[in-house]
């Protein structure tokens, strides 16, 4: 059967996974005597789509740089200066210039980025760090110098700022006063259909425009860097750059601009924050989450599609947390959890790796204990389980994952 | 003293020295910008340097950053990036707070045993990388970076409010708000201004020298031994030059990193001590970032032990004088973030393009060597 799924078109491919990930809850749901509701409840859907769209951003970020060959450990500190920036073009210009402003804050980072790794040959991680460290303290003497006169900013805060418009589906979501069918289908109360409307209700309710734009740059994501001639380059680049220079390319443009675009990204990532999130720039309002966005990138194995999906996976979590106060529904994660580490195990058999299935079958088994063992779960459980996952999941797959060939090399135009 | 050896320590010094200028020409840039004076500034900050108590106080701040940088050093040398050090000295910190608490021991064993505590918890934590790394080829810079995570936001979080003393009060009545229990006194390390004081004149203003200084200059002394007096020493800086050759040449490369990895996290486990002998006790505003500062300073330094101190006492000088510019008001004093910044970037690309001269020089100098042989 999972032949038969990996042969499917893209979109039916994962419209198939989702449809299994909705069916786990819902049946963990069923489980949980309806308590847990919250797993699959529109307000869910809709917190934790918004709370994946940094994550996604900063991981497509982090693909253009990847792909080009740059490794960028720097995108937390690019996000850093696309959360300021972003805020501070959105209280001057609005929020539409905020995000492009934001953009172009993340793409100097980018730059200085590509003026370490390609123009010198800096190491990629040591950039990295340096410009991590970086960002945080440009923001705050950037703060000291501008926010600081503003009403209402200080050091660590900016003034408060407009988000984006919101735009709401008509006919299935209800827009502009149109029928609302996922409503309909949602208080029907059929397990599974009725999970599904209700998620995709959230997904397309009161949707802000820059999640359109964020969501859309996946599919142009992927066509730019495998349907264009400029694509083709940036991946050379990643690939095999000596061949690349072989053929004519000029692989340091190719670096730079593919670096540059990934800092605006990250940036765009950044002022999503500060803009769509908490309104206000923040000092540490990233809360690491372009970190996060690497390890989004490293489990959607460099892919779009992939990095969209550890993007949902890894913002779930997140939303989770919100209106949860009982703590039932983060509870029932733990069940989730080990469904999920049980299909490991299936996987790792038919594969015919032993140990793997082993250390699946054993951490899979202390969650359901814990399940079963107890009725809530305490709330820093909750906070770090993306991290967990990252990790788990790399425990699995590290060795399966292909990163572009040269990722991380140093290139040096004619020296091989 | 001969020229080749005046130029080495020529080009060994050119990179930091154009970095710290850069950096000092870029920050003026930005002063001037803002509308502030570089020269009252940078005067401003002298000045405040120079007094005996501000002294003090960057010896204190540059004590931590030079351990963590140490940490973050280890693993450098090896071409392994423990960007962990964050969350390994947290979590040893409030762990070793925790145990120094809860056992009453004569002064020695209890110092101690705190300190060996916090050294085997950030050992342990930096292994559980390591472990990872070797067996389930997990790269280090994403499975730290994830720890980071936990340790600070999961496991620190919950133990503060696990180990919660409730409510106490200190001797003088003053309620010690949130945090672990208090530390007797014979669990702190104490001060040693007496140490001091004998080269100086008295040390005023109440301010104390932390002793986890001598802490410091011990790593520092180790670390230089460990790395050129051992084998383990010389594996790990073969595997750093270049791994296949070491594996060829016997190294055990498995071993090599959970060893590296563990012994980063156990020196990294010692940078909140200073901390710990300060408030004797952990709590929530528990000094941050020293491990993300450290890998500045290790970046640097070089890796070097002395560049390590050099690089830790130049960022605690920036943070520590830099207070002065808010009570001058000279200028803001988050211009050394900046200059911090710039200075770490620039000297990582300083010394990369000197490292390319070098290499060039070098491959010049033995090409006109073989071609005079070739004429005999």
């Amino acid at each position: 059967m999972i032949d038969k799924i990996r042969r499917l078109p893209a979109y039916a491919r994962w419209a198939t996974y989702a449809t299994i990930g909705v069916l786990i809850l819902t049946l963990v749901q069923e489980l949980g005597q309806n308590q847990t509701s919250h797993l699959t409840a529109t307000s869910t859907a809709q917190t934790a789509l918004k709370w994946s769209i940094p994550i996604l951003l900063a991981g497509l970020g982090g693909l253009f740089a990847e792909r080009a060959g740059i490794i960028n450990i720097g995108l937390e500190g690019m996000m850093i200066l696309g959360t300021w920036f972003g805020a501070w073009g959105a209280f001057n210009y609005g929020p539409y210039w905020g995000i492009v402003i934001g953009a172009i804050g993340g793409a100097i980072g980018g730059l200085i980025h590509a003026i370490a790794t390609v123009g010198f040959g800096v190491d990629h991680i040591i950039s990295g760090v340096a410009i991590n460290i970086l960002g945080p303290f440009a923001a705050r003497f950037l703060s000291s110098e501008v926010f600081t006169g503003y009403q209402g900013g200080s050091v660590t805060q900016s003034p408060r700022v407009e988000n984006v418009d919101k735009f709401t589906m008509p006919f299935l979501a209800g827009g502009y006063e149109t029928p609302n069918f996922l409503k309909w289908l949602g208080d029907k109360e059929i397990p599974l259909l009725s999970d599904i409307g209700n998620i995709l209700r959230g997904i397309l309710t009161q949707t802000s425009w820059a999640t359109i734009i964020a969501l859309l740059l996946v599919p142009i994501s992927a066509y730019v860097l495998w349907k264009t001639r400029f694509g083709l380059r940036v991946r050379i680049s990643g690939e095999d750059p000596w061949a690349g220079e072989s053929q004519g390319v000029n692989i340091y443009r190719y670096k730079f601009i593919a670096v540059m675009i990934s800092g605006a990204f990250a940036g765009f990532g950044g002022a999503f924050i500060s803009i769509e999130m908490s309104s206000i720039y923040q000092e540490g309002g990233t809360t690491g989450r372009g970190f996060i966005g690497l390890a989004a990138l490293i489990f959607g194995n460099w892919r779009p599609g992939g990095i969209l999906a550890a993007a949902l996976l890894f913002g779930y979590p997140y939303a989770l947390q919100f209106g949860d106060f009982d703590g039932f529904a983060s509870h029932a994660l733990l069940l989730v959890n080990a469904i999920a580490l049980f299909g490991v195990v299936i996987w790792a058999l038919r594969n015919d790796k032993r140990t793997d299935a082993a250390i699946a079958f054993v951490l899979g088994s202390l969650s359901a204990i814990w399940y079963f063992v107890s009725d809530t779960v305490p709330d820093w459980w909750v906070k770090i389980l993306p991290y967990v996952i990252v990790i788990v999941v790399l425990i699995f797959f590290a060795q399966r994952l292909r990163m572009p060939a040269a990722n991380g090399q140093i290139y040096r135009r004619g020296q091989t | 003293m001969n020229s080749s050896m005046i130029r080495r320590i020529g080009l060994a010094l050119a990179a930091p020295t154009a970095a710290v200028l850069f950096a000092t020409i870029a920050s003026s840039i930005f002063l001037v910008i803002a509308g502030s004076n570089p020269f009252t500034a940078y005067g401003d900050m002298f000045e405040y340097g120079s007094r005996l108590e501000i002294q003090v106080d960057i010896l204190n701040r540059a004590t931590p950053l030079y351990i963590s940088g140490v940490a973050a050093a280890i693993g450098f040398r090896m071409n392994l990036f423990n960007i962990g050090v964050e969350g390994q000295y947290r979590l040893a910190a409030i762990v070793a707070a925790y145990v120094g608490a809860s056992v009453s021991l004569p002064a020695f064993f209890h110092i101690a045993l705190i300190l060996i505590v916090a050294m085997l918890v950030g050992g342990a934590y930096a292994g559980v990388a390591g472990v990872l790394k070797v067996s389930r080829g997990v790269n280090e810079v994403i499975s730290t970076i994830m720890l980071n995570a936990i340790a600070i936001s999961g496991l620190i979080a919950w133990l503060v409010r696990e180990w919660q003393a409730g409510g106490t009060v200190d001797a003088t009545g003053a309620n010690l708000g949130i945090g672990t229990e208090p530390i007797d006194e014979s669990g702190l390390i104490p001060n040693i201004n007496s140490w001091l004081e004998l080269f100086t004149r008295e040390i005023g203003k109440g301010k104390e020298l932390t002793g986890v200084l001598l802490v410091a200059v011990a790593v520092g002394v180790l670390y230089h031994i460990v790395l050129n007096r051992t084998r383990f020493g010389f594996d790990l800086r073969a595997t750093g030059i270049n791994p296949f050759a070491a594996r060829a040449g016997g190294v055990n490369d498995k071993r090599m990193v959970l060893g590296a990895m563990v012994l980063s996290g156990v020196v990294a486990g010692l940078v909140g001590m200073a901390e710990i002998a300060k408030l004797g006790r952990f709590n929530p505003n528990f000094v941050g970032n020293l491990g993300f500062a450290g890998i500045a300073v290790a970046l640097l330094g070089r890796n070097h032990p002395g560049g390590i101190a050099i690089g830790a006492l130049l960022f605690a000088f920036l943070d520590t004088a830099s207070g002065v510019l808010q009570v001058t008001g000279s200028a803001s004093r988050e211009i050394v973030f900046i200059m911090q910044g710039i200075i770490l970037l620039a000297a990582v690309i300083a010394y990369e393009v000197v490292q390319r001269y070098r290499i060039r020089e070098e491959a010049r100098m033995a090409s006109t060597l073989l071609a005079g042989e070739a004429e005999e």
